[in-house]
């Protein structure tokens, strides 16, 4: 069975994280913050799968699950605060919502 | 036990008042009042009661002594105790605690109830500072007189309360923090020793410290009082406090919260830190003659009266700390004089500028002038209490003030010999009071004054006859304190060693409890 | 009869109280016959007394009354005690008797005025805080008479209050006086701390024990009570505040400021006597601080305008005398010139007091003259009294009084040639400054009609004062006249005689004559110079060098300038700049520092989600490189 090297798969894992860290950092849109944090949450299980199959353990498959799990419970969260802002701000322009601001 | 009621009467008096307010505003102020004249009656019955005792029990100055294990296991007890000195102080606290309700009787009218739950509850914490015995609720009561404080300046204030409130606040809380930590090194370092922890202040008196632990823990009580006092440079929430609070805030303020501290180094940090206190002596000293001329000078550049009055306790008190820090007979009993004075005097000159705000709703010495034709009651007062200000003889604070420097001289003459020329600058400030409000020419106002009416001639009265009577019979006030104040000289010489006291003109008792001239008269053998 | 001193204290004190509680109610009539009567009847008891303590003495000549002690911690113990004897009772009767005379003027000279009843009950004050002073047996006490003195002395300086300038002069004679009050406290500190008493009696006692003559302690307190004396006796340096307490009405100029408390430097020297002995150096600087004063303050009297502020320097000059009589050890000298000093003084501002009336309240002497035709009994007795100050010889009580001085400084114990000379000197300015004021005052044509015509209850007072001023002298005659010494035995049961050192009748005649003539020659030269030809004066007060003399007397010696420049302006100057305070600064820094903070981090809480993401990543790089790293 021909494996792809543990180090290759880092680096996608790696280069998944950075491209989805920089779309939540540029990105203004609520909704596609969200699309790059699913990314950035892809790009950690992916790195877990490959972790797991160099150990061949199941631990690293067993972490992708939980991930999957967490992360559509995060996106309902999400996607139900998204909507409230809408409401609220008439926009899904993250940095309107600063209301918190010190 | 009857110490106990002292301050359950004024905790109790203070929630019915608050209570009573909901229906009838005139009934808060009345229990107000009837709860601190039962206070002052019971005060005035003690006195009389231990009057024959006092100058028999030199040796045991206690005159009453309350005790009930409150947390065994941390050695914490519910102990209080009378001796000549507190029974004093709090005779003055309920003394002034009656005029404050009776100044404030008509110029409260917003949320009165709560207004006399405060007055009430710092009186109470003032009057436990005074009993406890335990350091624990010491510092308890320290804490209780201090919030009710905050919101009587916060709420009632004038302009600027919020400003002044909290920095009274952060003052005095942040100096207590320190008062709190050494209170623990000193429960910890005892129990370490002896192997008994408690915070019981009689038992804590024979403590052993290695001399730097006992300069550290001085300066953690000593910072906490000093701030109270104030002694400058940590006096700077005492003009802000003092000018922004209501009047019968001014007066609790100048009259009691100060003497808080004095009595706290007069009963705390000589006879716990005897060794440390005398190696401070001359420091102490200096801070006291600095805070004598820069607090008289202060005084005197103010255009707000009440800032000028309030800038007085900062002369006066000077001549507390130097009198607690020469560390003799002479000048302790001052230092209790001065208390009691300053109590009355300054109290006074705050209702009087209270009162003028009343009527002309200004503080501003600069729309004040020729008064005197229209309002000669004020006048009159005023002029009293201004020389009793400057320590005109025949007045109590002359008494206060002449004891303190003739004690404080043996100690040491030239600190003494600068802060005598106080005695100048406290004149400056004092006819100042009196060239700008009632001499001099009336400015353009004009709209008719009123003058005192039988209420405040009421309070008045009593305050001139209490401080001309301390200016030439003090003896019942000197005697009731003298136990106490040689028993604190005792106290403190017992720990320390002798040789270390017997310098010129210090005063030691000696075996029987009197206290004797020591060192100067040898010499000369005609005496 | 002795037991009744403290009645004499008492009654004033009584009628203060009476007249502060309840005189502005009543009429103005009843306020002033509380006033009067109960100095009257205060001094008609000081004679009783005083014929008793002489007719049967106490023993050891001092009679103490002891009403109750006042305080009493660890060793000081000064009771309310009163102190009776020769040195004491001649004050306590001069300060009744001038006193009760001064207060029956005033019920003609104040009537009107608002405050009627005020005045009296300040005047009571006064007296009874003056009979403290010198009736006190301790220095506590006496302290707390000098004192009142000095608050009377400032109510009444500002008794009309409404003019800010009367309530300057009122503060700066409180003040300036009170300057001296805390040397004099140091001293008593250091006389207590030594000597362990503040009792008079024993202080006398015990210092000669303790101390050795010139030893540094005795010299240190003896200097700080001069401090004392000097401020309360507008002596050299803190004479300043004199001719500005002239602000007051008159019968306060002529009460406190001439006859009573302005000489309660001279009794509290002449009390501590045996402590200035111990201290010869200060006892010198007495005599010279008298000599200088007494030259300074006559040249001052030399330009005034103002009648009142004559009499002023004048009070100033001839409390010098009273110094210098003390620095050369003439103890009862010095006493006798208080007495005789009092009478004349207290007659001759009575007596302008009348002229200021008749004049509608003017005081300049330029504007005055030839009123002597309209209010002829002021006019003699003003002479009388002129005539006593100006020392003129035989006649008057000055002469005898002054003459006793100047024997003294010549030829007593502690002579000084130099003392003499300026006694001298002083006489003749003395002379010549008094005829100047009587020939501008009473002589030449009237400038103003007559306003107020004096009745018998100002004229009476002015006559008896002259009687006394005149015949009072006649108690204390030299050796070449009669030689009668009834004043010097009578104060010598307390204070130290003083041995004259050489000569005898003929050198005492020689010092005589020679004050005699200076005396005349003094109103001689006035009288061609004021009143012959004045042109000659005014020729040269209009010289280039004159004019500015005449101004630099005429303002004091520039003390005052002096003063304001030195002390008055710097202190005034640092309290204005740091009127908020400079400590206040160091809080608020802190708070400003804690303020700066919380900007500072409240900045990075923007609110913005992306922010707080980049700082996520940013502390997991960091912490990441750290861990990397290190």
């Amino acid at each position: 069975m021909n494996t792809v090297p543990m180090e290759s798969g880092l680096v996608l894992a790696g280069i998944l994280f950075i491209l989805g860290f920089i779309g939540v950092l540029v990105r203004r849109n609520i909704v596609f913050i969200l699309l790059s944090l699913e990314v950035m949450l892809n790009a950690a299980g992916l790195a877990f799968i490959f972790a797991g199959s160099r150990w061949v353990q199941a631990d690293g498959q067993v972490m992708f699950i939980f991930i999957l799990a967490m992360a559509a419970a995060e996106v309902s969260v999400g996607l139900a605060l998204i909507l409230q802002i809408f409401r609220d701000f008439k926009t899904l322009d993250a940095d309107a919502a600063n209301n918190m601001r010190g | 036990m009857i110490l106990l009621w002292l301050i359950a009467i004024l905790m109790i008096g203070g929630i019915a008042a608050w209570a009573a307010a909901k229906w009838n505003v005139m009934l808060a102020r009345w229990i107000a009042l009837i709860a601190t004249l039962i206070n002052f009656v019971l005060v005035i019955m003690l006195w009389v009661q231990h009057s024959g005792g006092l100058t028999l029990g030199a040796n045991a100055p206690w005159l009453l002594d309350f005790r009930w294990n409150w947390i065994p296991s941390f050695g914490i007890s519910f102990h209080m105790a009378l001796d000549g000195m507190s029974l004093l102080l709090i005779l003055l606290t309920s003394f002034i605690g009656v005029l404050s309700v009776l100044t404030s009787w008509t110029e409260i009218e917003y949320r009165a109830g709560f207004f006399h739950f405060n007055l009430l509850w710092i009186l109470a914490g003032i009057t436990g500072v005074f009993l406890s015995l335990d350091l624990f609720m010491f510092y308890f009561f320290w804490e209780v007189m201090l919030i009710p404080m905050y919101f009587l300046i916060g709420i009632w204030g004038h302009e600027n309360r919020i400003y002044a409130s909290f920095k009274f606040f952060i003052f005095t809380q942040a100096s207590s923090l320190f008062m709190f930590v050494a209170i623990l090194a000193l429960y910890f370092i005892h129990g370490k020793n002896t192997g008994v922890y408690t915070f019981d202040y009689l038992q804590l008196l024979g403590t052993v410290f290695t001399p730097k632990a006992e300069m550290w823990l001085m300066f953690g009580f000593l910072i906490a009082f000093v701030v109270k006092l104030p002694i400058v440079p940590l006096h700077n929430w005492l003009p802000d406090a003092h000018t922004e609070a209501p009047t019968a805030g001014s007066v609790v303020l100048a009259a009691l919260l100060l003497k808080t501290g004095a009595y706290g180094i007069l009963r705390f940090v000589i006879p716990l830190f005897p060794h440390a206190v005398r190696d401070f002596q001359i420091p102490g000293m200096i801070l006291g003659a600095i805070g004598i001329i820069y607090g008289a000078i202060l005084a005197f550049a103010q255009t707000d009266f009440k800032r000028l009055v309030a800038y007085t306790s900062v002369n006066h008190m000077g001549f507390v700390m130097l009198g607690a820090f020469a560390l003799n007979e002479l000048a302790l009993q001052g230092v209790v004089m001065q208390m009691l004075c300053h109590g009355i005097s300054t109290g006074a000159l705050f209702i009087l500028v209270g009162a003028l705000y009343e009527r002309i709703h200004t503080r501003d010495l600069n729309k004040m002038g020729g008064f005197w034709d229209e309002i000669p009651r004020m006048g009159a007062v005023g002029l009293v209490f201004a020389l009793a200000s400057l320590g005109l003889p025949g007045l109590g604070n002359f008494i206060a003030e002449f004891l303190t420097l003739t004690g404080a001289f043996m100690a040491n003459n030239w600190i003494t010999a600068i802060a005598t020329l106080g005695l100048v600058a406290s004149t400056i400030y004092s006819l100042r009071i009196m060239a700008r409000v009632f001499y001099g020419r009336k400015p353009k106002v004009e709209k008719h004054i009123p003058d005192f009416n039988v209420r405040e001639m009421i309070i008045m009265g009593a305050l001139i006859l209490s401080i001309i009577w301390l200016g030439i019979f003090p003896h019942p006030v000197l005697d009731t304190s003298r136990p106490a104040i040689n028993n604190i000289i005792r106290t403190a010489a017992a720990k320390g060693s002798v040789s270390q006291l017997e310098k010129p003109g210090t005063l030691l008792p000696d075996k029987a409890g009197q206290v004797q001239f020591a060192g100067k008269n040898e010499k000369g053998g005609a005496r | 009869m002795l037991e009744l001193l403290w009645i004499v204290p008492a009654l004033p004190f009584l009628g203060f109280l009476i007249l502060a509680l309840i005189g502005s109610r009543m009429p103005g009539k009843t306020a002033a016959a509380i006033g009067v009567a109960s100095i009257g009847l205060s001094a008609l008891l000081t004679v009783f007394i005083g014929i008793n303590f002489i007719s049967s003495p106490p023993a050891g000549r001092v009679y103490i009354q002891t009403l109750w002690e006042w305080f009493n911690v660890a060793g000081l113990n000064p009771g309310i005690a009163l102190r009776l004897d020769a040195v004491s009772l001649t004050f306590i009767f001069v300060i009744t008797f001038v006193g009760f005379l001064i207060h029956l003027y005033s019920v003609e000279y104040m009537e009107g005025e608002e405050g009627y009843s005020r005045f009296f009950a300040y005047m009571n004050l006064f007296v009874g805080s003056m009979l403290m002073l010198v009736l006190g047996d301790n220095l506590v006490l006496l302290y707390l008479g000098w004192e009142g003195v000095g608050l009377c002395s400032y109510l009444l300086i500002g008794f009309w209050y409404k003019d800010p300038a009367n309530g300057y002069a009122a503060r700066k004679a409180f003040i300036v006086t009170r300057v001296g009050d805390t040397a004099m406290a140091i001293g008593l500190f250091i006389l207590f701390t030594e000597l362990g008493s503040l009792n008079i009696g024993r202080l006398l006692e015990v210092a000669p024990l303790n101390w050795p003559v010139g030893s540094s302690m005795p010299v240190l307190a003896a200097a700080l009570l001069l401090g004392g004396a000097v401020g309360k006796s507008a002596q050299l340096p803190l004479q300043t505040w004199l001719p500005d307490a002239m602000a007051g009405p008159t019968p306060v100029s002529a009460l406190i400021h001439a006859a009573t408390m302005v000489t309660a430097g001279v009794y509290l020297i002449a009390r501590m006597h045996v402590i200035f002995t111990l201290a010869p150096v200060v006892l010198t600087i007495v005599g010279v601080i008298g000599a200088l004063t007494l030259l300074l303050a006559g040249f001052s009297a030399l330009t005034q305008h103002d009648i009142k502020r004559v009499l002023a320097y004048s009070t100033i000059s001839q409390i010098g005398y009273m110094f210098l009589a003390l620095g050369v050890g003439a103890w009862s000298a010095a006493v006798f010139h208080f007495m005789i000093h009092a009478f004349f003084k207290a007659l001759l501002f009575l007596g302008a007091g009348v002229v200021i009336l008749a004049l509608h309240h003017e005081q300049n002497m330029f504007k005055m003259g030839g009123v002597r035709k309209m209010i002829p009994v002021t006019f003699w007795t003003f002479l009388i009294g002129s005539a006593s100050l100006a020392a003129l010889p035989l006649v008057t009580g000055g002469f005898y009084s002054k003459d006793l001085i100047l024997f003294y400084a010549f030829d007593g114990e502690r002579a000084n040639r130099w003392l003499y000379a300026a006694g001298l000197l002083g006489a003749l300015i003395t002379a010549l400054y008094t005829t100047r004021m009587v020939l501008l005052t009473f002589f030449g044509e009237a400038k103003t009609h007559l306003h107020h015509k004096p009745t018998w209850i100002m004229e009476m007072p002015l006559v008896v004062l002259a009687v006394l001023s005149t015949f009072g002298g006649f108690v204390e005659l030299p050796h070449t006249l009669g030689h009668l010494t009834l004043f010097s035995d009578f104060m010598q049961t307390i204070l130290p005689g003083n041995q004259v050192a050489e000569g005898g009748i003929s050198t005492e005649l020689i010092l005589q004559l020679t004050a005699a003539v200076t005396a005349i020659l003094g109103i001689f030269i006035a009288y061609m110079l004021y009143y012959k030809n004045p042109e000659r004066v005014t020729a040269l007060r209009r010289s280039a060098f004159g004019s500015r003399l005449h101004a630099f007397w005429k303002k004091g010696w520039g003390f005052d300038w002096l003063y304001d420049t030195l002390f008055v302006n710097p202190i005034v100057w640092i309290a204005e700049v740091n009127k908020s305070d400079f400590i206040d600064l160091i809080y608020t820094f802190i708070a400003w520092v804690n303020r700066m903070f919380n900007r500072a981090f409240s900045f990075t809480q923007s609110g913005r989600l992306r922010w707080y993401a980049m700082g996520i990543a940013l502390g997991a790089i960091i912490t990441l490189t750290i861990a990397v790293f290190l």
